[in-house]
Parts: C-alpha cells; sequence; structure tokens
C-alpha cells in the first residue's frame, strides 16, 4: 500500500499513437494528456478522426501508446460499444454472463449476479429473451449491465446511446447517472453530441482531429439532476459547439 | 478494488422506487417490444409439408405422361407404376437393409474423417497467413475437382477396397468443409472479437466463446455442403469400385442395369434421392433453429 492516496483513477500522460510507416503513417493520437479522478464522470468529446476508439482501446488493454503512459492504478476497464454489441447466440442473460464466464466465476454465483444486474437496468426477468426481441434501447442497457458484470471500476463507454431515437435516449441518460451515483464507477464517456457531454459529464475533454490532441477542458459546473433542455446546459453547450466548430473548420482547406 | 463496484442489496430495489424515468422507460419497452402470435404447431407443419407434396404428385404426374407417350418402351423407361411398388417389394426385403447399412457406414465414416480434416485444415488456414497463401486457393481448387478423376489413382492405390471409396469420399467433403470453416472466422464481426478481448479473453477462450459460435452460421453451411459432395463421391465410388462380396445401394444400381432391369435402376436412384432429401431435411432443421434463435428468420424481421 502507498501511503500517498491517489486521487486519479485515470491518468493518461504524453500519450501519442501511430499506425503504419513512411509516407501511410497515420497519427491518430498526439501527446493526449488528461486525468480523471475515481467516482468522475469525464466526457470525450470530438469529431470524427480525434483518436476516440484508439484511446478507448488502450484504455482497455488491447492497443498500446506509441509513446507515453496511461495509468489506471490496476484497476479494471470496462467497455461498452456503440451499438450494443450483444452476441446474437446468447440470450440477455447469457451476454451477461459472459464476462464471468471468461473469469471462470461459477455458475451459480453469475446466475445470481445476472438477476442483480438486470434488476439494475430495469430489464428483471428478461433473461431469457434473446438480443432480437428487445428494442435498441433495452439492448443498451443489456450492454450497461454486461459492462457492469466485468465488476470494472473504469467504465469507458464508446457513443453507447448514439443509435437510439432522442426519446429513448433521454431516459437512459437518467438511468446511466443514477447507476453511476448508485454504483461510483469512473465512466469515461465518447459522444460527439455537445449536449449529451454537458447533460452527463462533471468535466468535459474536448478533443481535436487528425491527429487527436486535447484541444480544451472544461469544467461542467451544473448542479445533478440535469435536464438535456435546460437553460444552463443549453449556454454551456454552445460554448463549446462553438469552439469545436473552430477545431472542425481548420481541416476544410 | 473490484467489490468497491458490486451493487448492495439495498441499491437493487429498483422498481420500488418509481419515478417518472421509470413509468416512462417501461412505456417504451413495453411498446418497443410486440410478441408475434405463434401459430399452432399442426398447421406450421401442414404448411410446410403440403408443397412438398404437391411437388411430388407434380413430378409423378409428369413422369407418367412422358410414359404414356410412348417415347421409349416401358422395359427401358418403366412408369411410376412399375417402379414404385418394385421400391416396395425391395424396402421389406433384408438385402436392400444390408446394402443400405453399408453405404450409410461408408458415407457416415467418410465424412466424419472429411469434417475432421476439414475443420483442423480450415482452422490452421485461418490461423496463419502464410498457410493461407500457401495453399488457401489449392482448398477451393480442390473442391471443385470432379471426384471420379480420383478414382484412378485410388484403385491403383488401394484396389478395388473399402479404402479406395473412403479416399475419395473424404478427398471429395474435406475442402468443403474446410473453406466453411475459413470464411466462417474470416467473417466474424471485429467489433465481437474486440469485445471478447476487452472482457479479458484471449487464445482458446477467445474462440471457444466468441470467434466459434459467431463462424458457426458458414460452418453449418460448409457442412452441408461437405455432405453433398461426400455422398456424390461415395455413389460414384459405388458404381466404380464393386468391392466383392460387399453390396451397397450403387452396386445394386449398376447389377440391375447390367441385368436390364430399368425398374431396379429406377428404384435405387429413388432410394439415393429419398436419403438426400432426408439429409438435408435434418441440415435444414438445425440451420433454421440457429437462424431462429439469431433471429435471422424472415418471419422475425419487423
Amino acid at each position: 500500500m502507498t501511503a500517498v492516496i491517489d486521487t486519479r483513477a485515470v491518468r493518461i500522460a504524453g500519450v501519442s499513437r501511430t499506425f503504419g510507416s513512411g509516407p501511410h503513417r497515420v497519427q491518430a493520437l498526439d501527446d493526449v494528456s488528461f486525468d480523471a479522478r475515481p467516482g468522475e464522470f469525464v466526457c470525450l468529446l470530438g469529431a470524427s478522426g480525434c483518436g476516440k476508439s484508439t484511446l478507448l482501446g488502450i484504455l482497455a488493454g488491447i492497443d498500446r501508446p506509441s509513446s507515453g503512459m496511461v495509468d489506471v492504478g490496476g484497476r479494471r476497464v470496462g467497455m461498452m460499444f456503440q451499438d450494443s454489441a450483444l452476441l446474437p447466440w446468447l440470450t440477455a442473460g447469457g451476454n451477461i454472463a459472459l464476462p464471468m464466464k471468461i473469469r471462470g466465476v461459477p455458475r451459480a454465483d453469475r446466475r445470481v449476479r445476472v438477476d442483480e444486474l438486470l434488476t439494475m437496468v430495469r430489464l428483471a426477468g428478461l433473461a431469457d429473451k434473446r438480443p432480437h426481441e428487445l428494442s435498441g434501447g433495452m439492448r443498451q442497457r443489456v450492454s450497461l449491465a454486461r459492462t457492469f458484470a466485468q465488476e470494472a471500476d473504469i467504465l469507458c463507454m464508446d457513443e453507447p446511446f448514439g443509435a437510439l431515437d432522442a426519446m429513448t435516449r433521454d431516459l437512459l441518460h437518467d438511468e446511466l447517472e443514477r447507476i453511476w451515483r448508485e454504483t461510483g464507477v469512473t465512466v469515461l464517456f465518447v459522444t460527439h453530441d455537445v449536449r449529451e457531454a454537458v447533460r452527463l459529464g462533471d468535466r468535459i475533454v474536448l478533443l481535436s482531429s487528425r491527429p487527436g490532441r486535447v484541444a480544451e477542458i472544461f469544467d461542467v459546473g451544473i448542479d445533478r439532476p440535469r435536464r438535456i433542455d435546460a437553460p444552463d446546459v443549453a449556454a454551456l453547450a454552445a460554448t463549446i459547439t462553438a469552439r469545436l466548430r473552430a477545431e472542425v473548420s481548420r481541416h476544410g482547406h | 478494488m473490484a467489490t468497491d463496484t458490486t451493487i448492495g442489496p439495498d441499491t437493487l430495489r429498483g422498481p420500488a422506487t418509481t419515478t417518472s424515468t421509470d413509468a416512462a422507460l417501461a412505456g417504451l419497452d413495453a411498446l418497443e417490444t410486440v410478441a408475434a402470435p405463434g401459430r399452432p404447431l399442426a398447421l406450421r407443419m401442414w404448411s410446410a409439408t403440403w408443397p412438398k407434396l404437391a411437388a411430388v404428385a407434380i413430378f409423378l404426374l409428369l413422369w407418367q405422361i412422358v410414359v404414356w407417350t410412348g417415347w421409349k418402351p416401358t422395359y427401358v423407361l418403366p412408369g411410376p407404376d412399375e417402379a414404385l411398388p418394385e421400391l416396395g417389394h425391395r424396402v421389406v426385403s433384408g438385402d436392400f437393409w444390408a446394402a443400405f447399412a453399408r453405404t450409410m457406414q461408408r458415407a457416415f465414416v467418410g465424412y466424419a474423417l472429411a469434417v475432421l480434416i476439414g475443420a483442423v485444415v480450415g482452422l490452421a488456414v485461418s490461423r496463419f497467413a502464410l498457410l493461407r497463401t500457401a495453399v488457401g486457393s489449392f482448398i477451393t481448387a480442390l473442391q471443385t475437382m470432379p471426384s471420379i478423376v480420383w478414382f484412378p489413382l485410388a484403385i491403383l492405390l488401394f484396389r478395388l477396397t473399402e479404402g479406395a471409396i473412403l479416399f475419395v469420399v473424404v478427398l471429395g467433403a474435406a475442402p468443403s468443409v474446410a473453406n466453411g470453416v475459413i470464411s466462417g472466422i474470416d467473417y466474424v464481426p471485429p467489433l465481437l472479437t474486440r469485445l471478447g478481448q476487452t472482457m479479458g479473453a484471449r487464445g482458446l477462450k477467445l474462440y471457444r466463446l466468441v470467434v466459434a459460435p459467431a463462424a458457426l452460421p458458414s460452418v453449418v453451411a460448409g457442412l452441408k455442403q461437405g455432405w453433398a459432395f461426400a455422398w456424390r463421391s461415395l455413389m460414384a465410388g459405388e458404381l466404380l469400385v464393386i468391392v466383392p462380396g460387399h453390396p451397397s445401394i450403387g452396386s445394386d444400381l449398376e447389377n440391375s442395369r447390367q441385368f436390364l432391369e430399368a425398374t431396379g435402376v429406377i428404384a435405387s436412384m429413388l432410394t439415393i434421392f429419398a436419403i438426400g432429401v432426408l439429409v438435408d431435411a435434418a441440415f435444414n432443421t438445425v440451420d433454421r433453429r440457429m437462424r431462429a434463435r439469431r433471429g435471422l428468420l424472415p418471419e422475425q424481421s419487423g
């Protein structure tokens, strides 16, 4: 045990990532640095080509930075994708049980935990449903439950609500906020929707594109619970949108 | 560390804390999941059966019409009125079932061996890029080679024995199985592999829990095609390689031809066709069940 209490759950320091070599070299990330405190909700906001998927891949441990370092202090990182990515041959319960199966959790324990997690995302009793029998919003909640089944302390979410209709997305914002508060996980939430970022985040990391760099970090000092159509949310969103547009228009020439 | 995120039972009451979110979410869920009314089993079976029966009836009628036109004398082309009773006589005889058993045994042993070899080769080729470059295209070339061209070599190698037939059946079926495995693995969505990896699955675990089930539809298609090739090779083999004292469906067919028994020839062919239909039905059942589970049947969309 270290004597110093680490106030950071995630430390990303000078991370760069390049793919290929020579004339085909593509730099996805360039010197990206920011931290997240334990239990903090950080939104990563950026247009196409900001290297967000690369960054999440590095955080999840399936990719390595070309230089720089990522430190999660030995915490477990769970990942949730835009497309719910449920395995179509498994039931909702089977999907949630999968990460536990991979870790070797005994069957009886898996079943108990699946029921708990389904209740958490308000889908109790639907363990035997197949993904195709569920709506888009329900699939994303199963996917969220599955991410929690990884018993992760850090949740990486890659535009998880991007493909949902506005009403469902709005309801799932409430749900995610509730679950985040109840569990105290650290969330890194990637989105290209500025209002969504302001609705959810404690802080917003604005990324520029090609290569991905940290353009600016905003503190969202708005009291929770927030509403996506509240005036102060809209005001901050307008400021950030203006900044994002300025970043994007650099690429037009 | 991991226990930090475990949700205590008191936070899990969920619906007890009814909010407007809760109600709205429940309403949306109810609106968006409409269970399709299931039809009774008897009705489903009938609607699957009658088109087949009608097709058989039309085929028999056309056949009978050709016979009635007098295009060929009936001792060369007998009608269904002669061939079907002949088949009926055979089915109740012990000789028929001995020949049937021999043929099916050859088919299953050859097919099982082909599946084993095809799976191993398919896995190896999909895994190692060098191997794919080296032999990947040869597998398809091998598959397109008519099985009959293998027989001269097979007979030289094994003479008129069971071995010669087995050799050709395996060569006929294994490439299809291998190709099914290769394309199955090639077409696994990268997202699913990435998903498995972020959950910590590596190596064999990743294959067992994610890659293999994702590749299954294509593998089943390969198995089905492999069976078709095995069956063709086997029939060619039984006509050409008549192992003394080992009667089979193919050797019965060849015998009937040599004794100019047209009804016997047609009865044997009907048997071969019927086996094809039954095996196809078995594969279709497996395929349909797999698609139903994954929500891929036409009646499940929309």
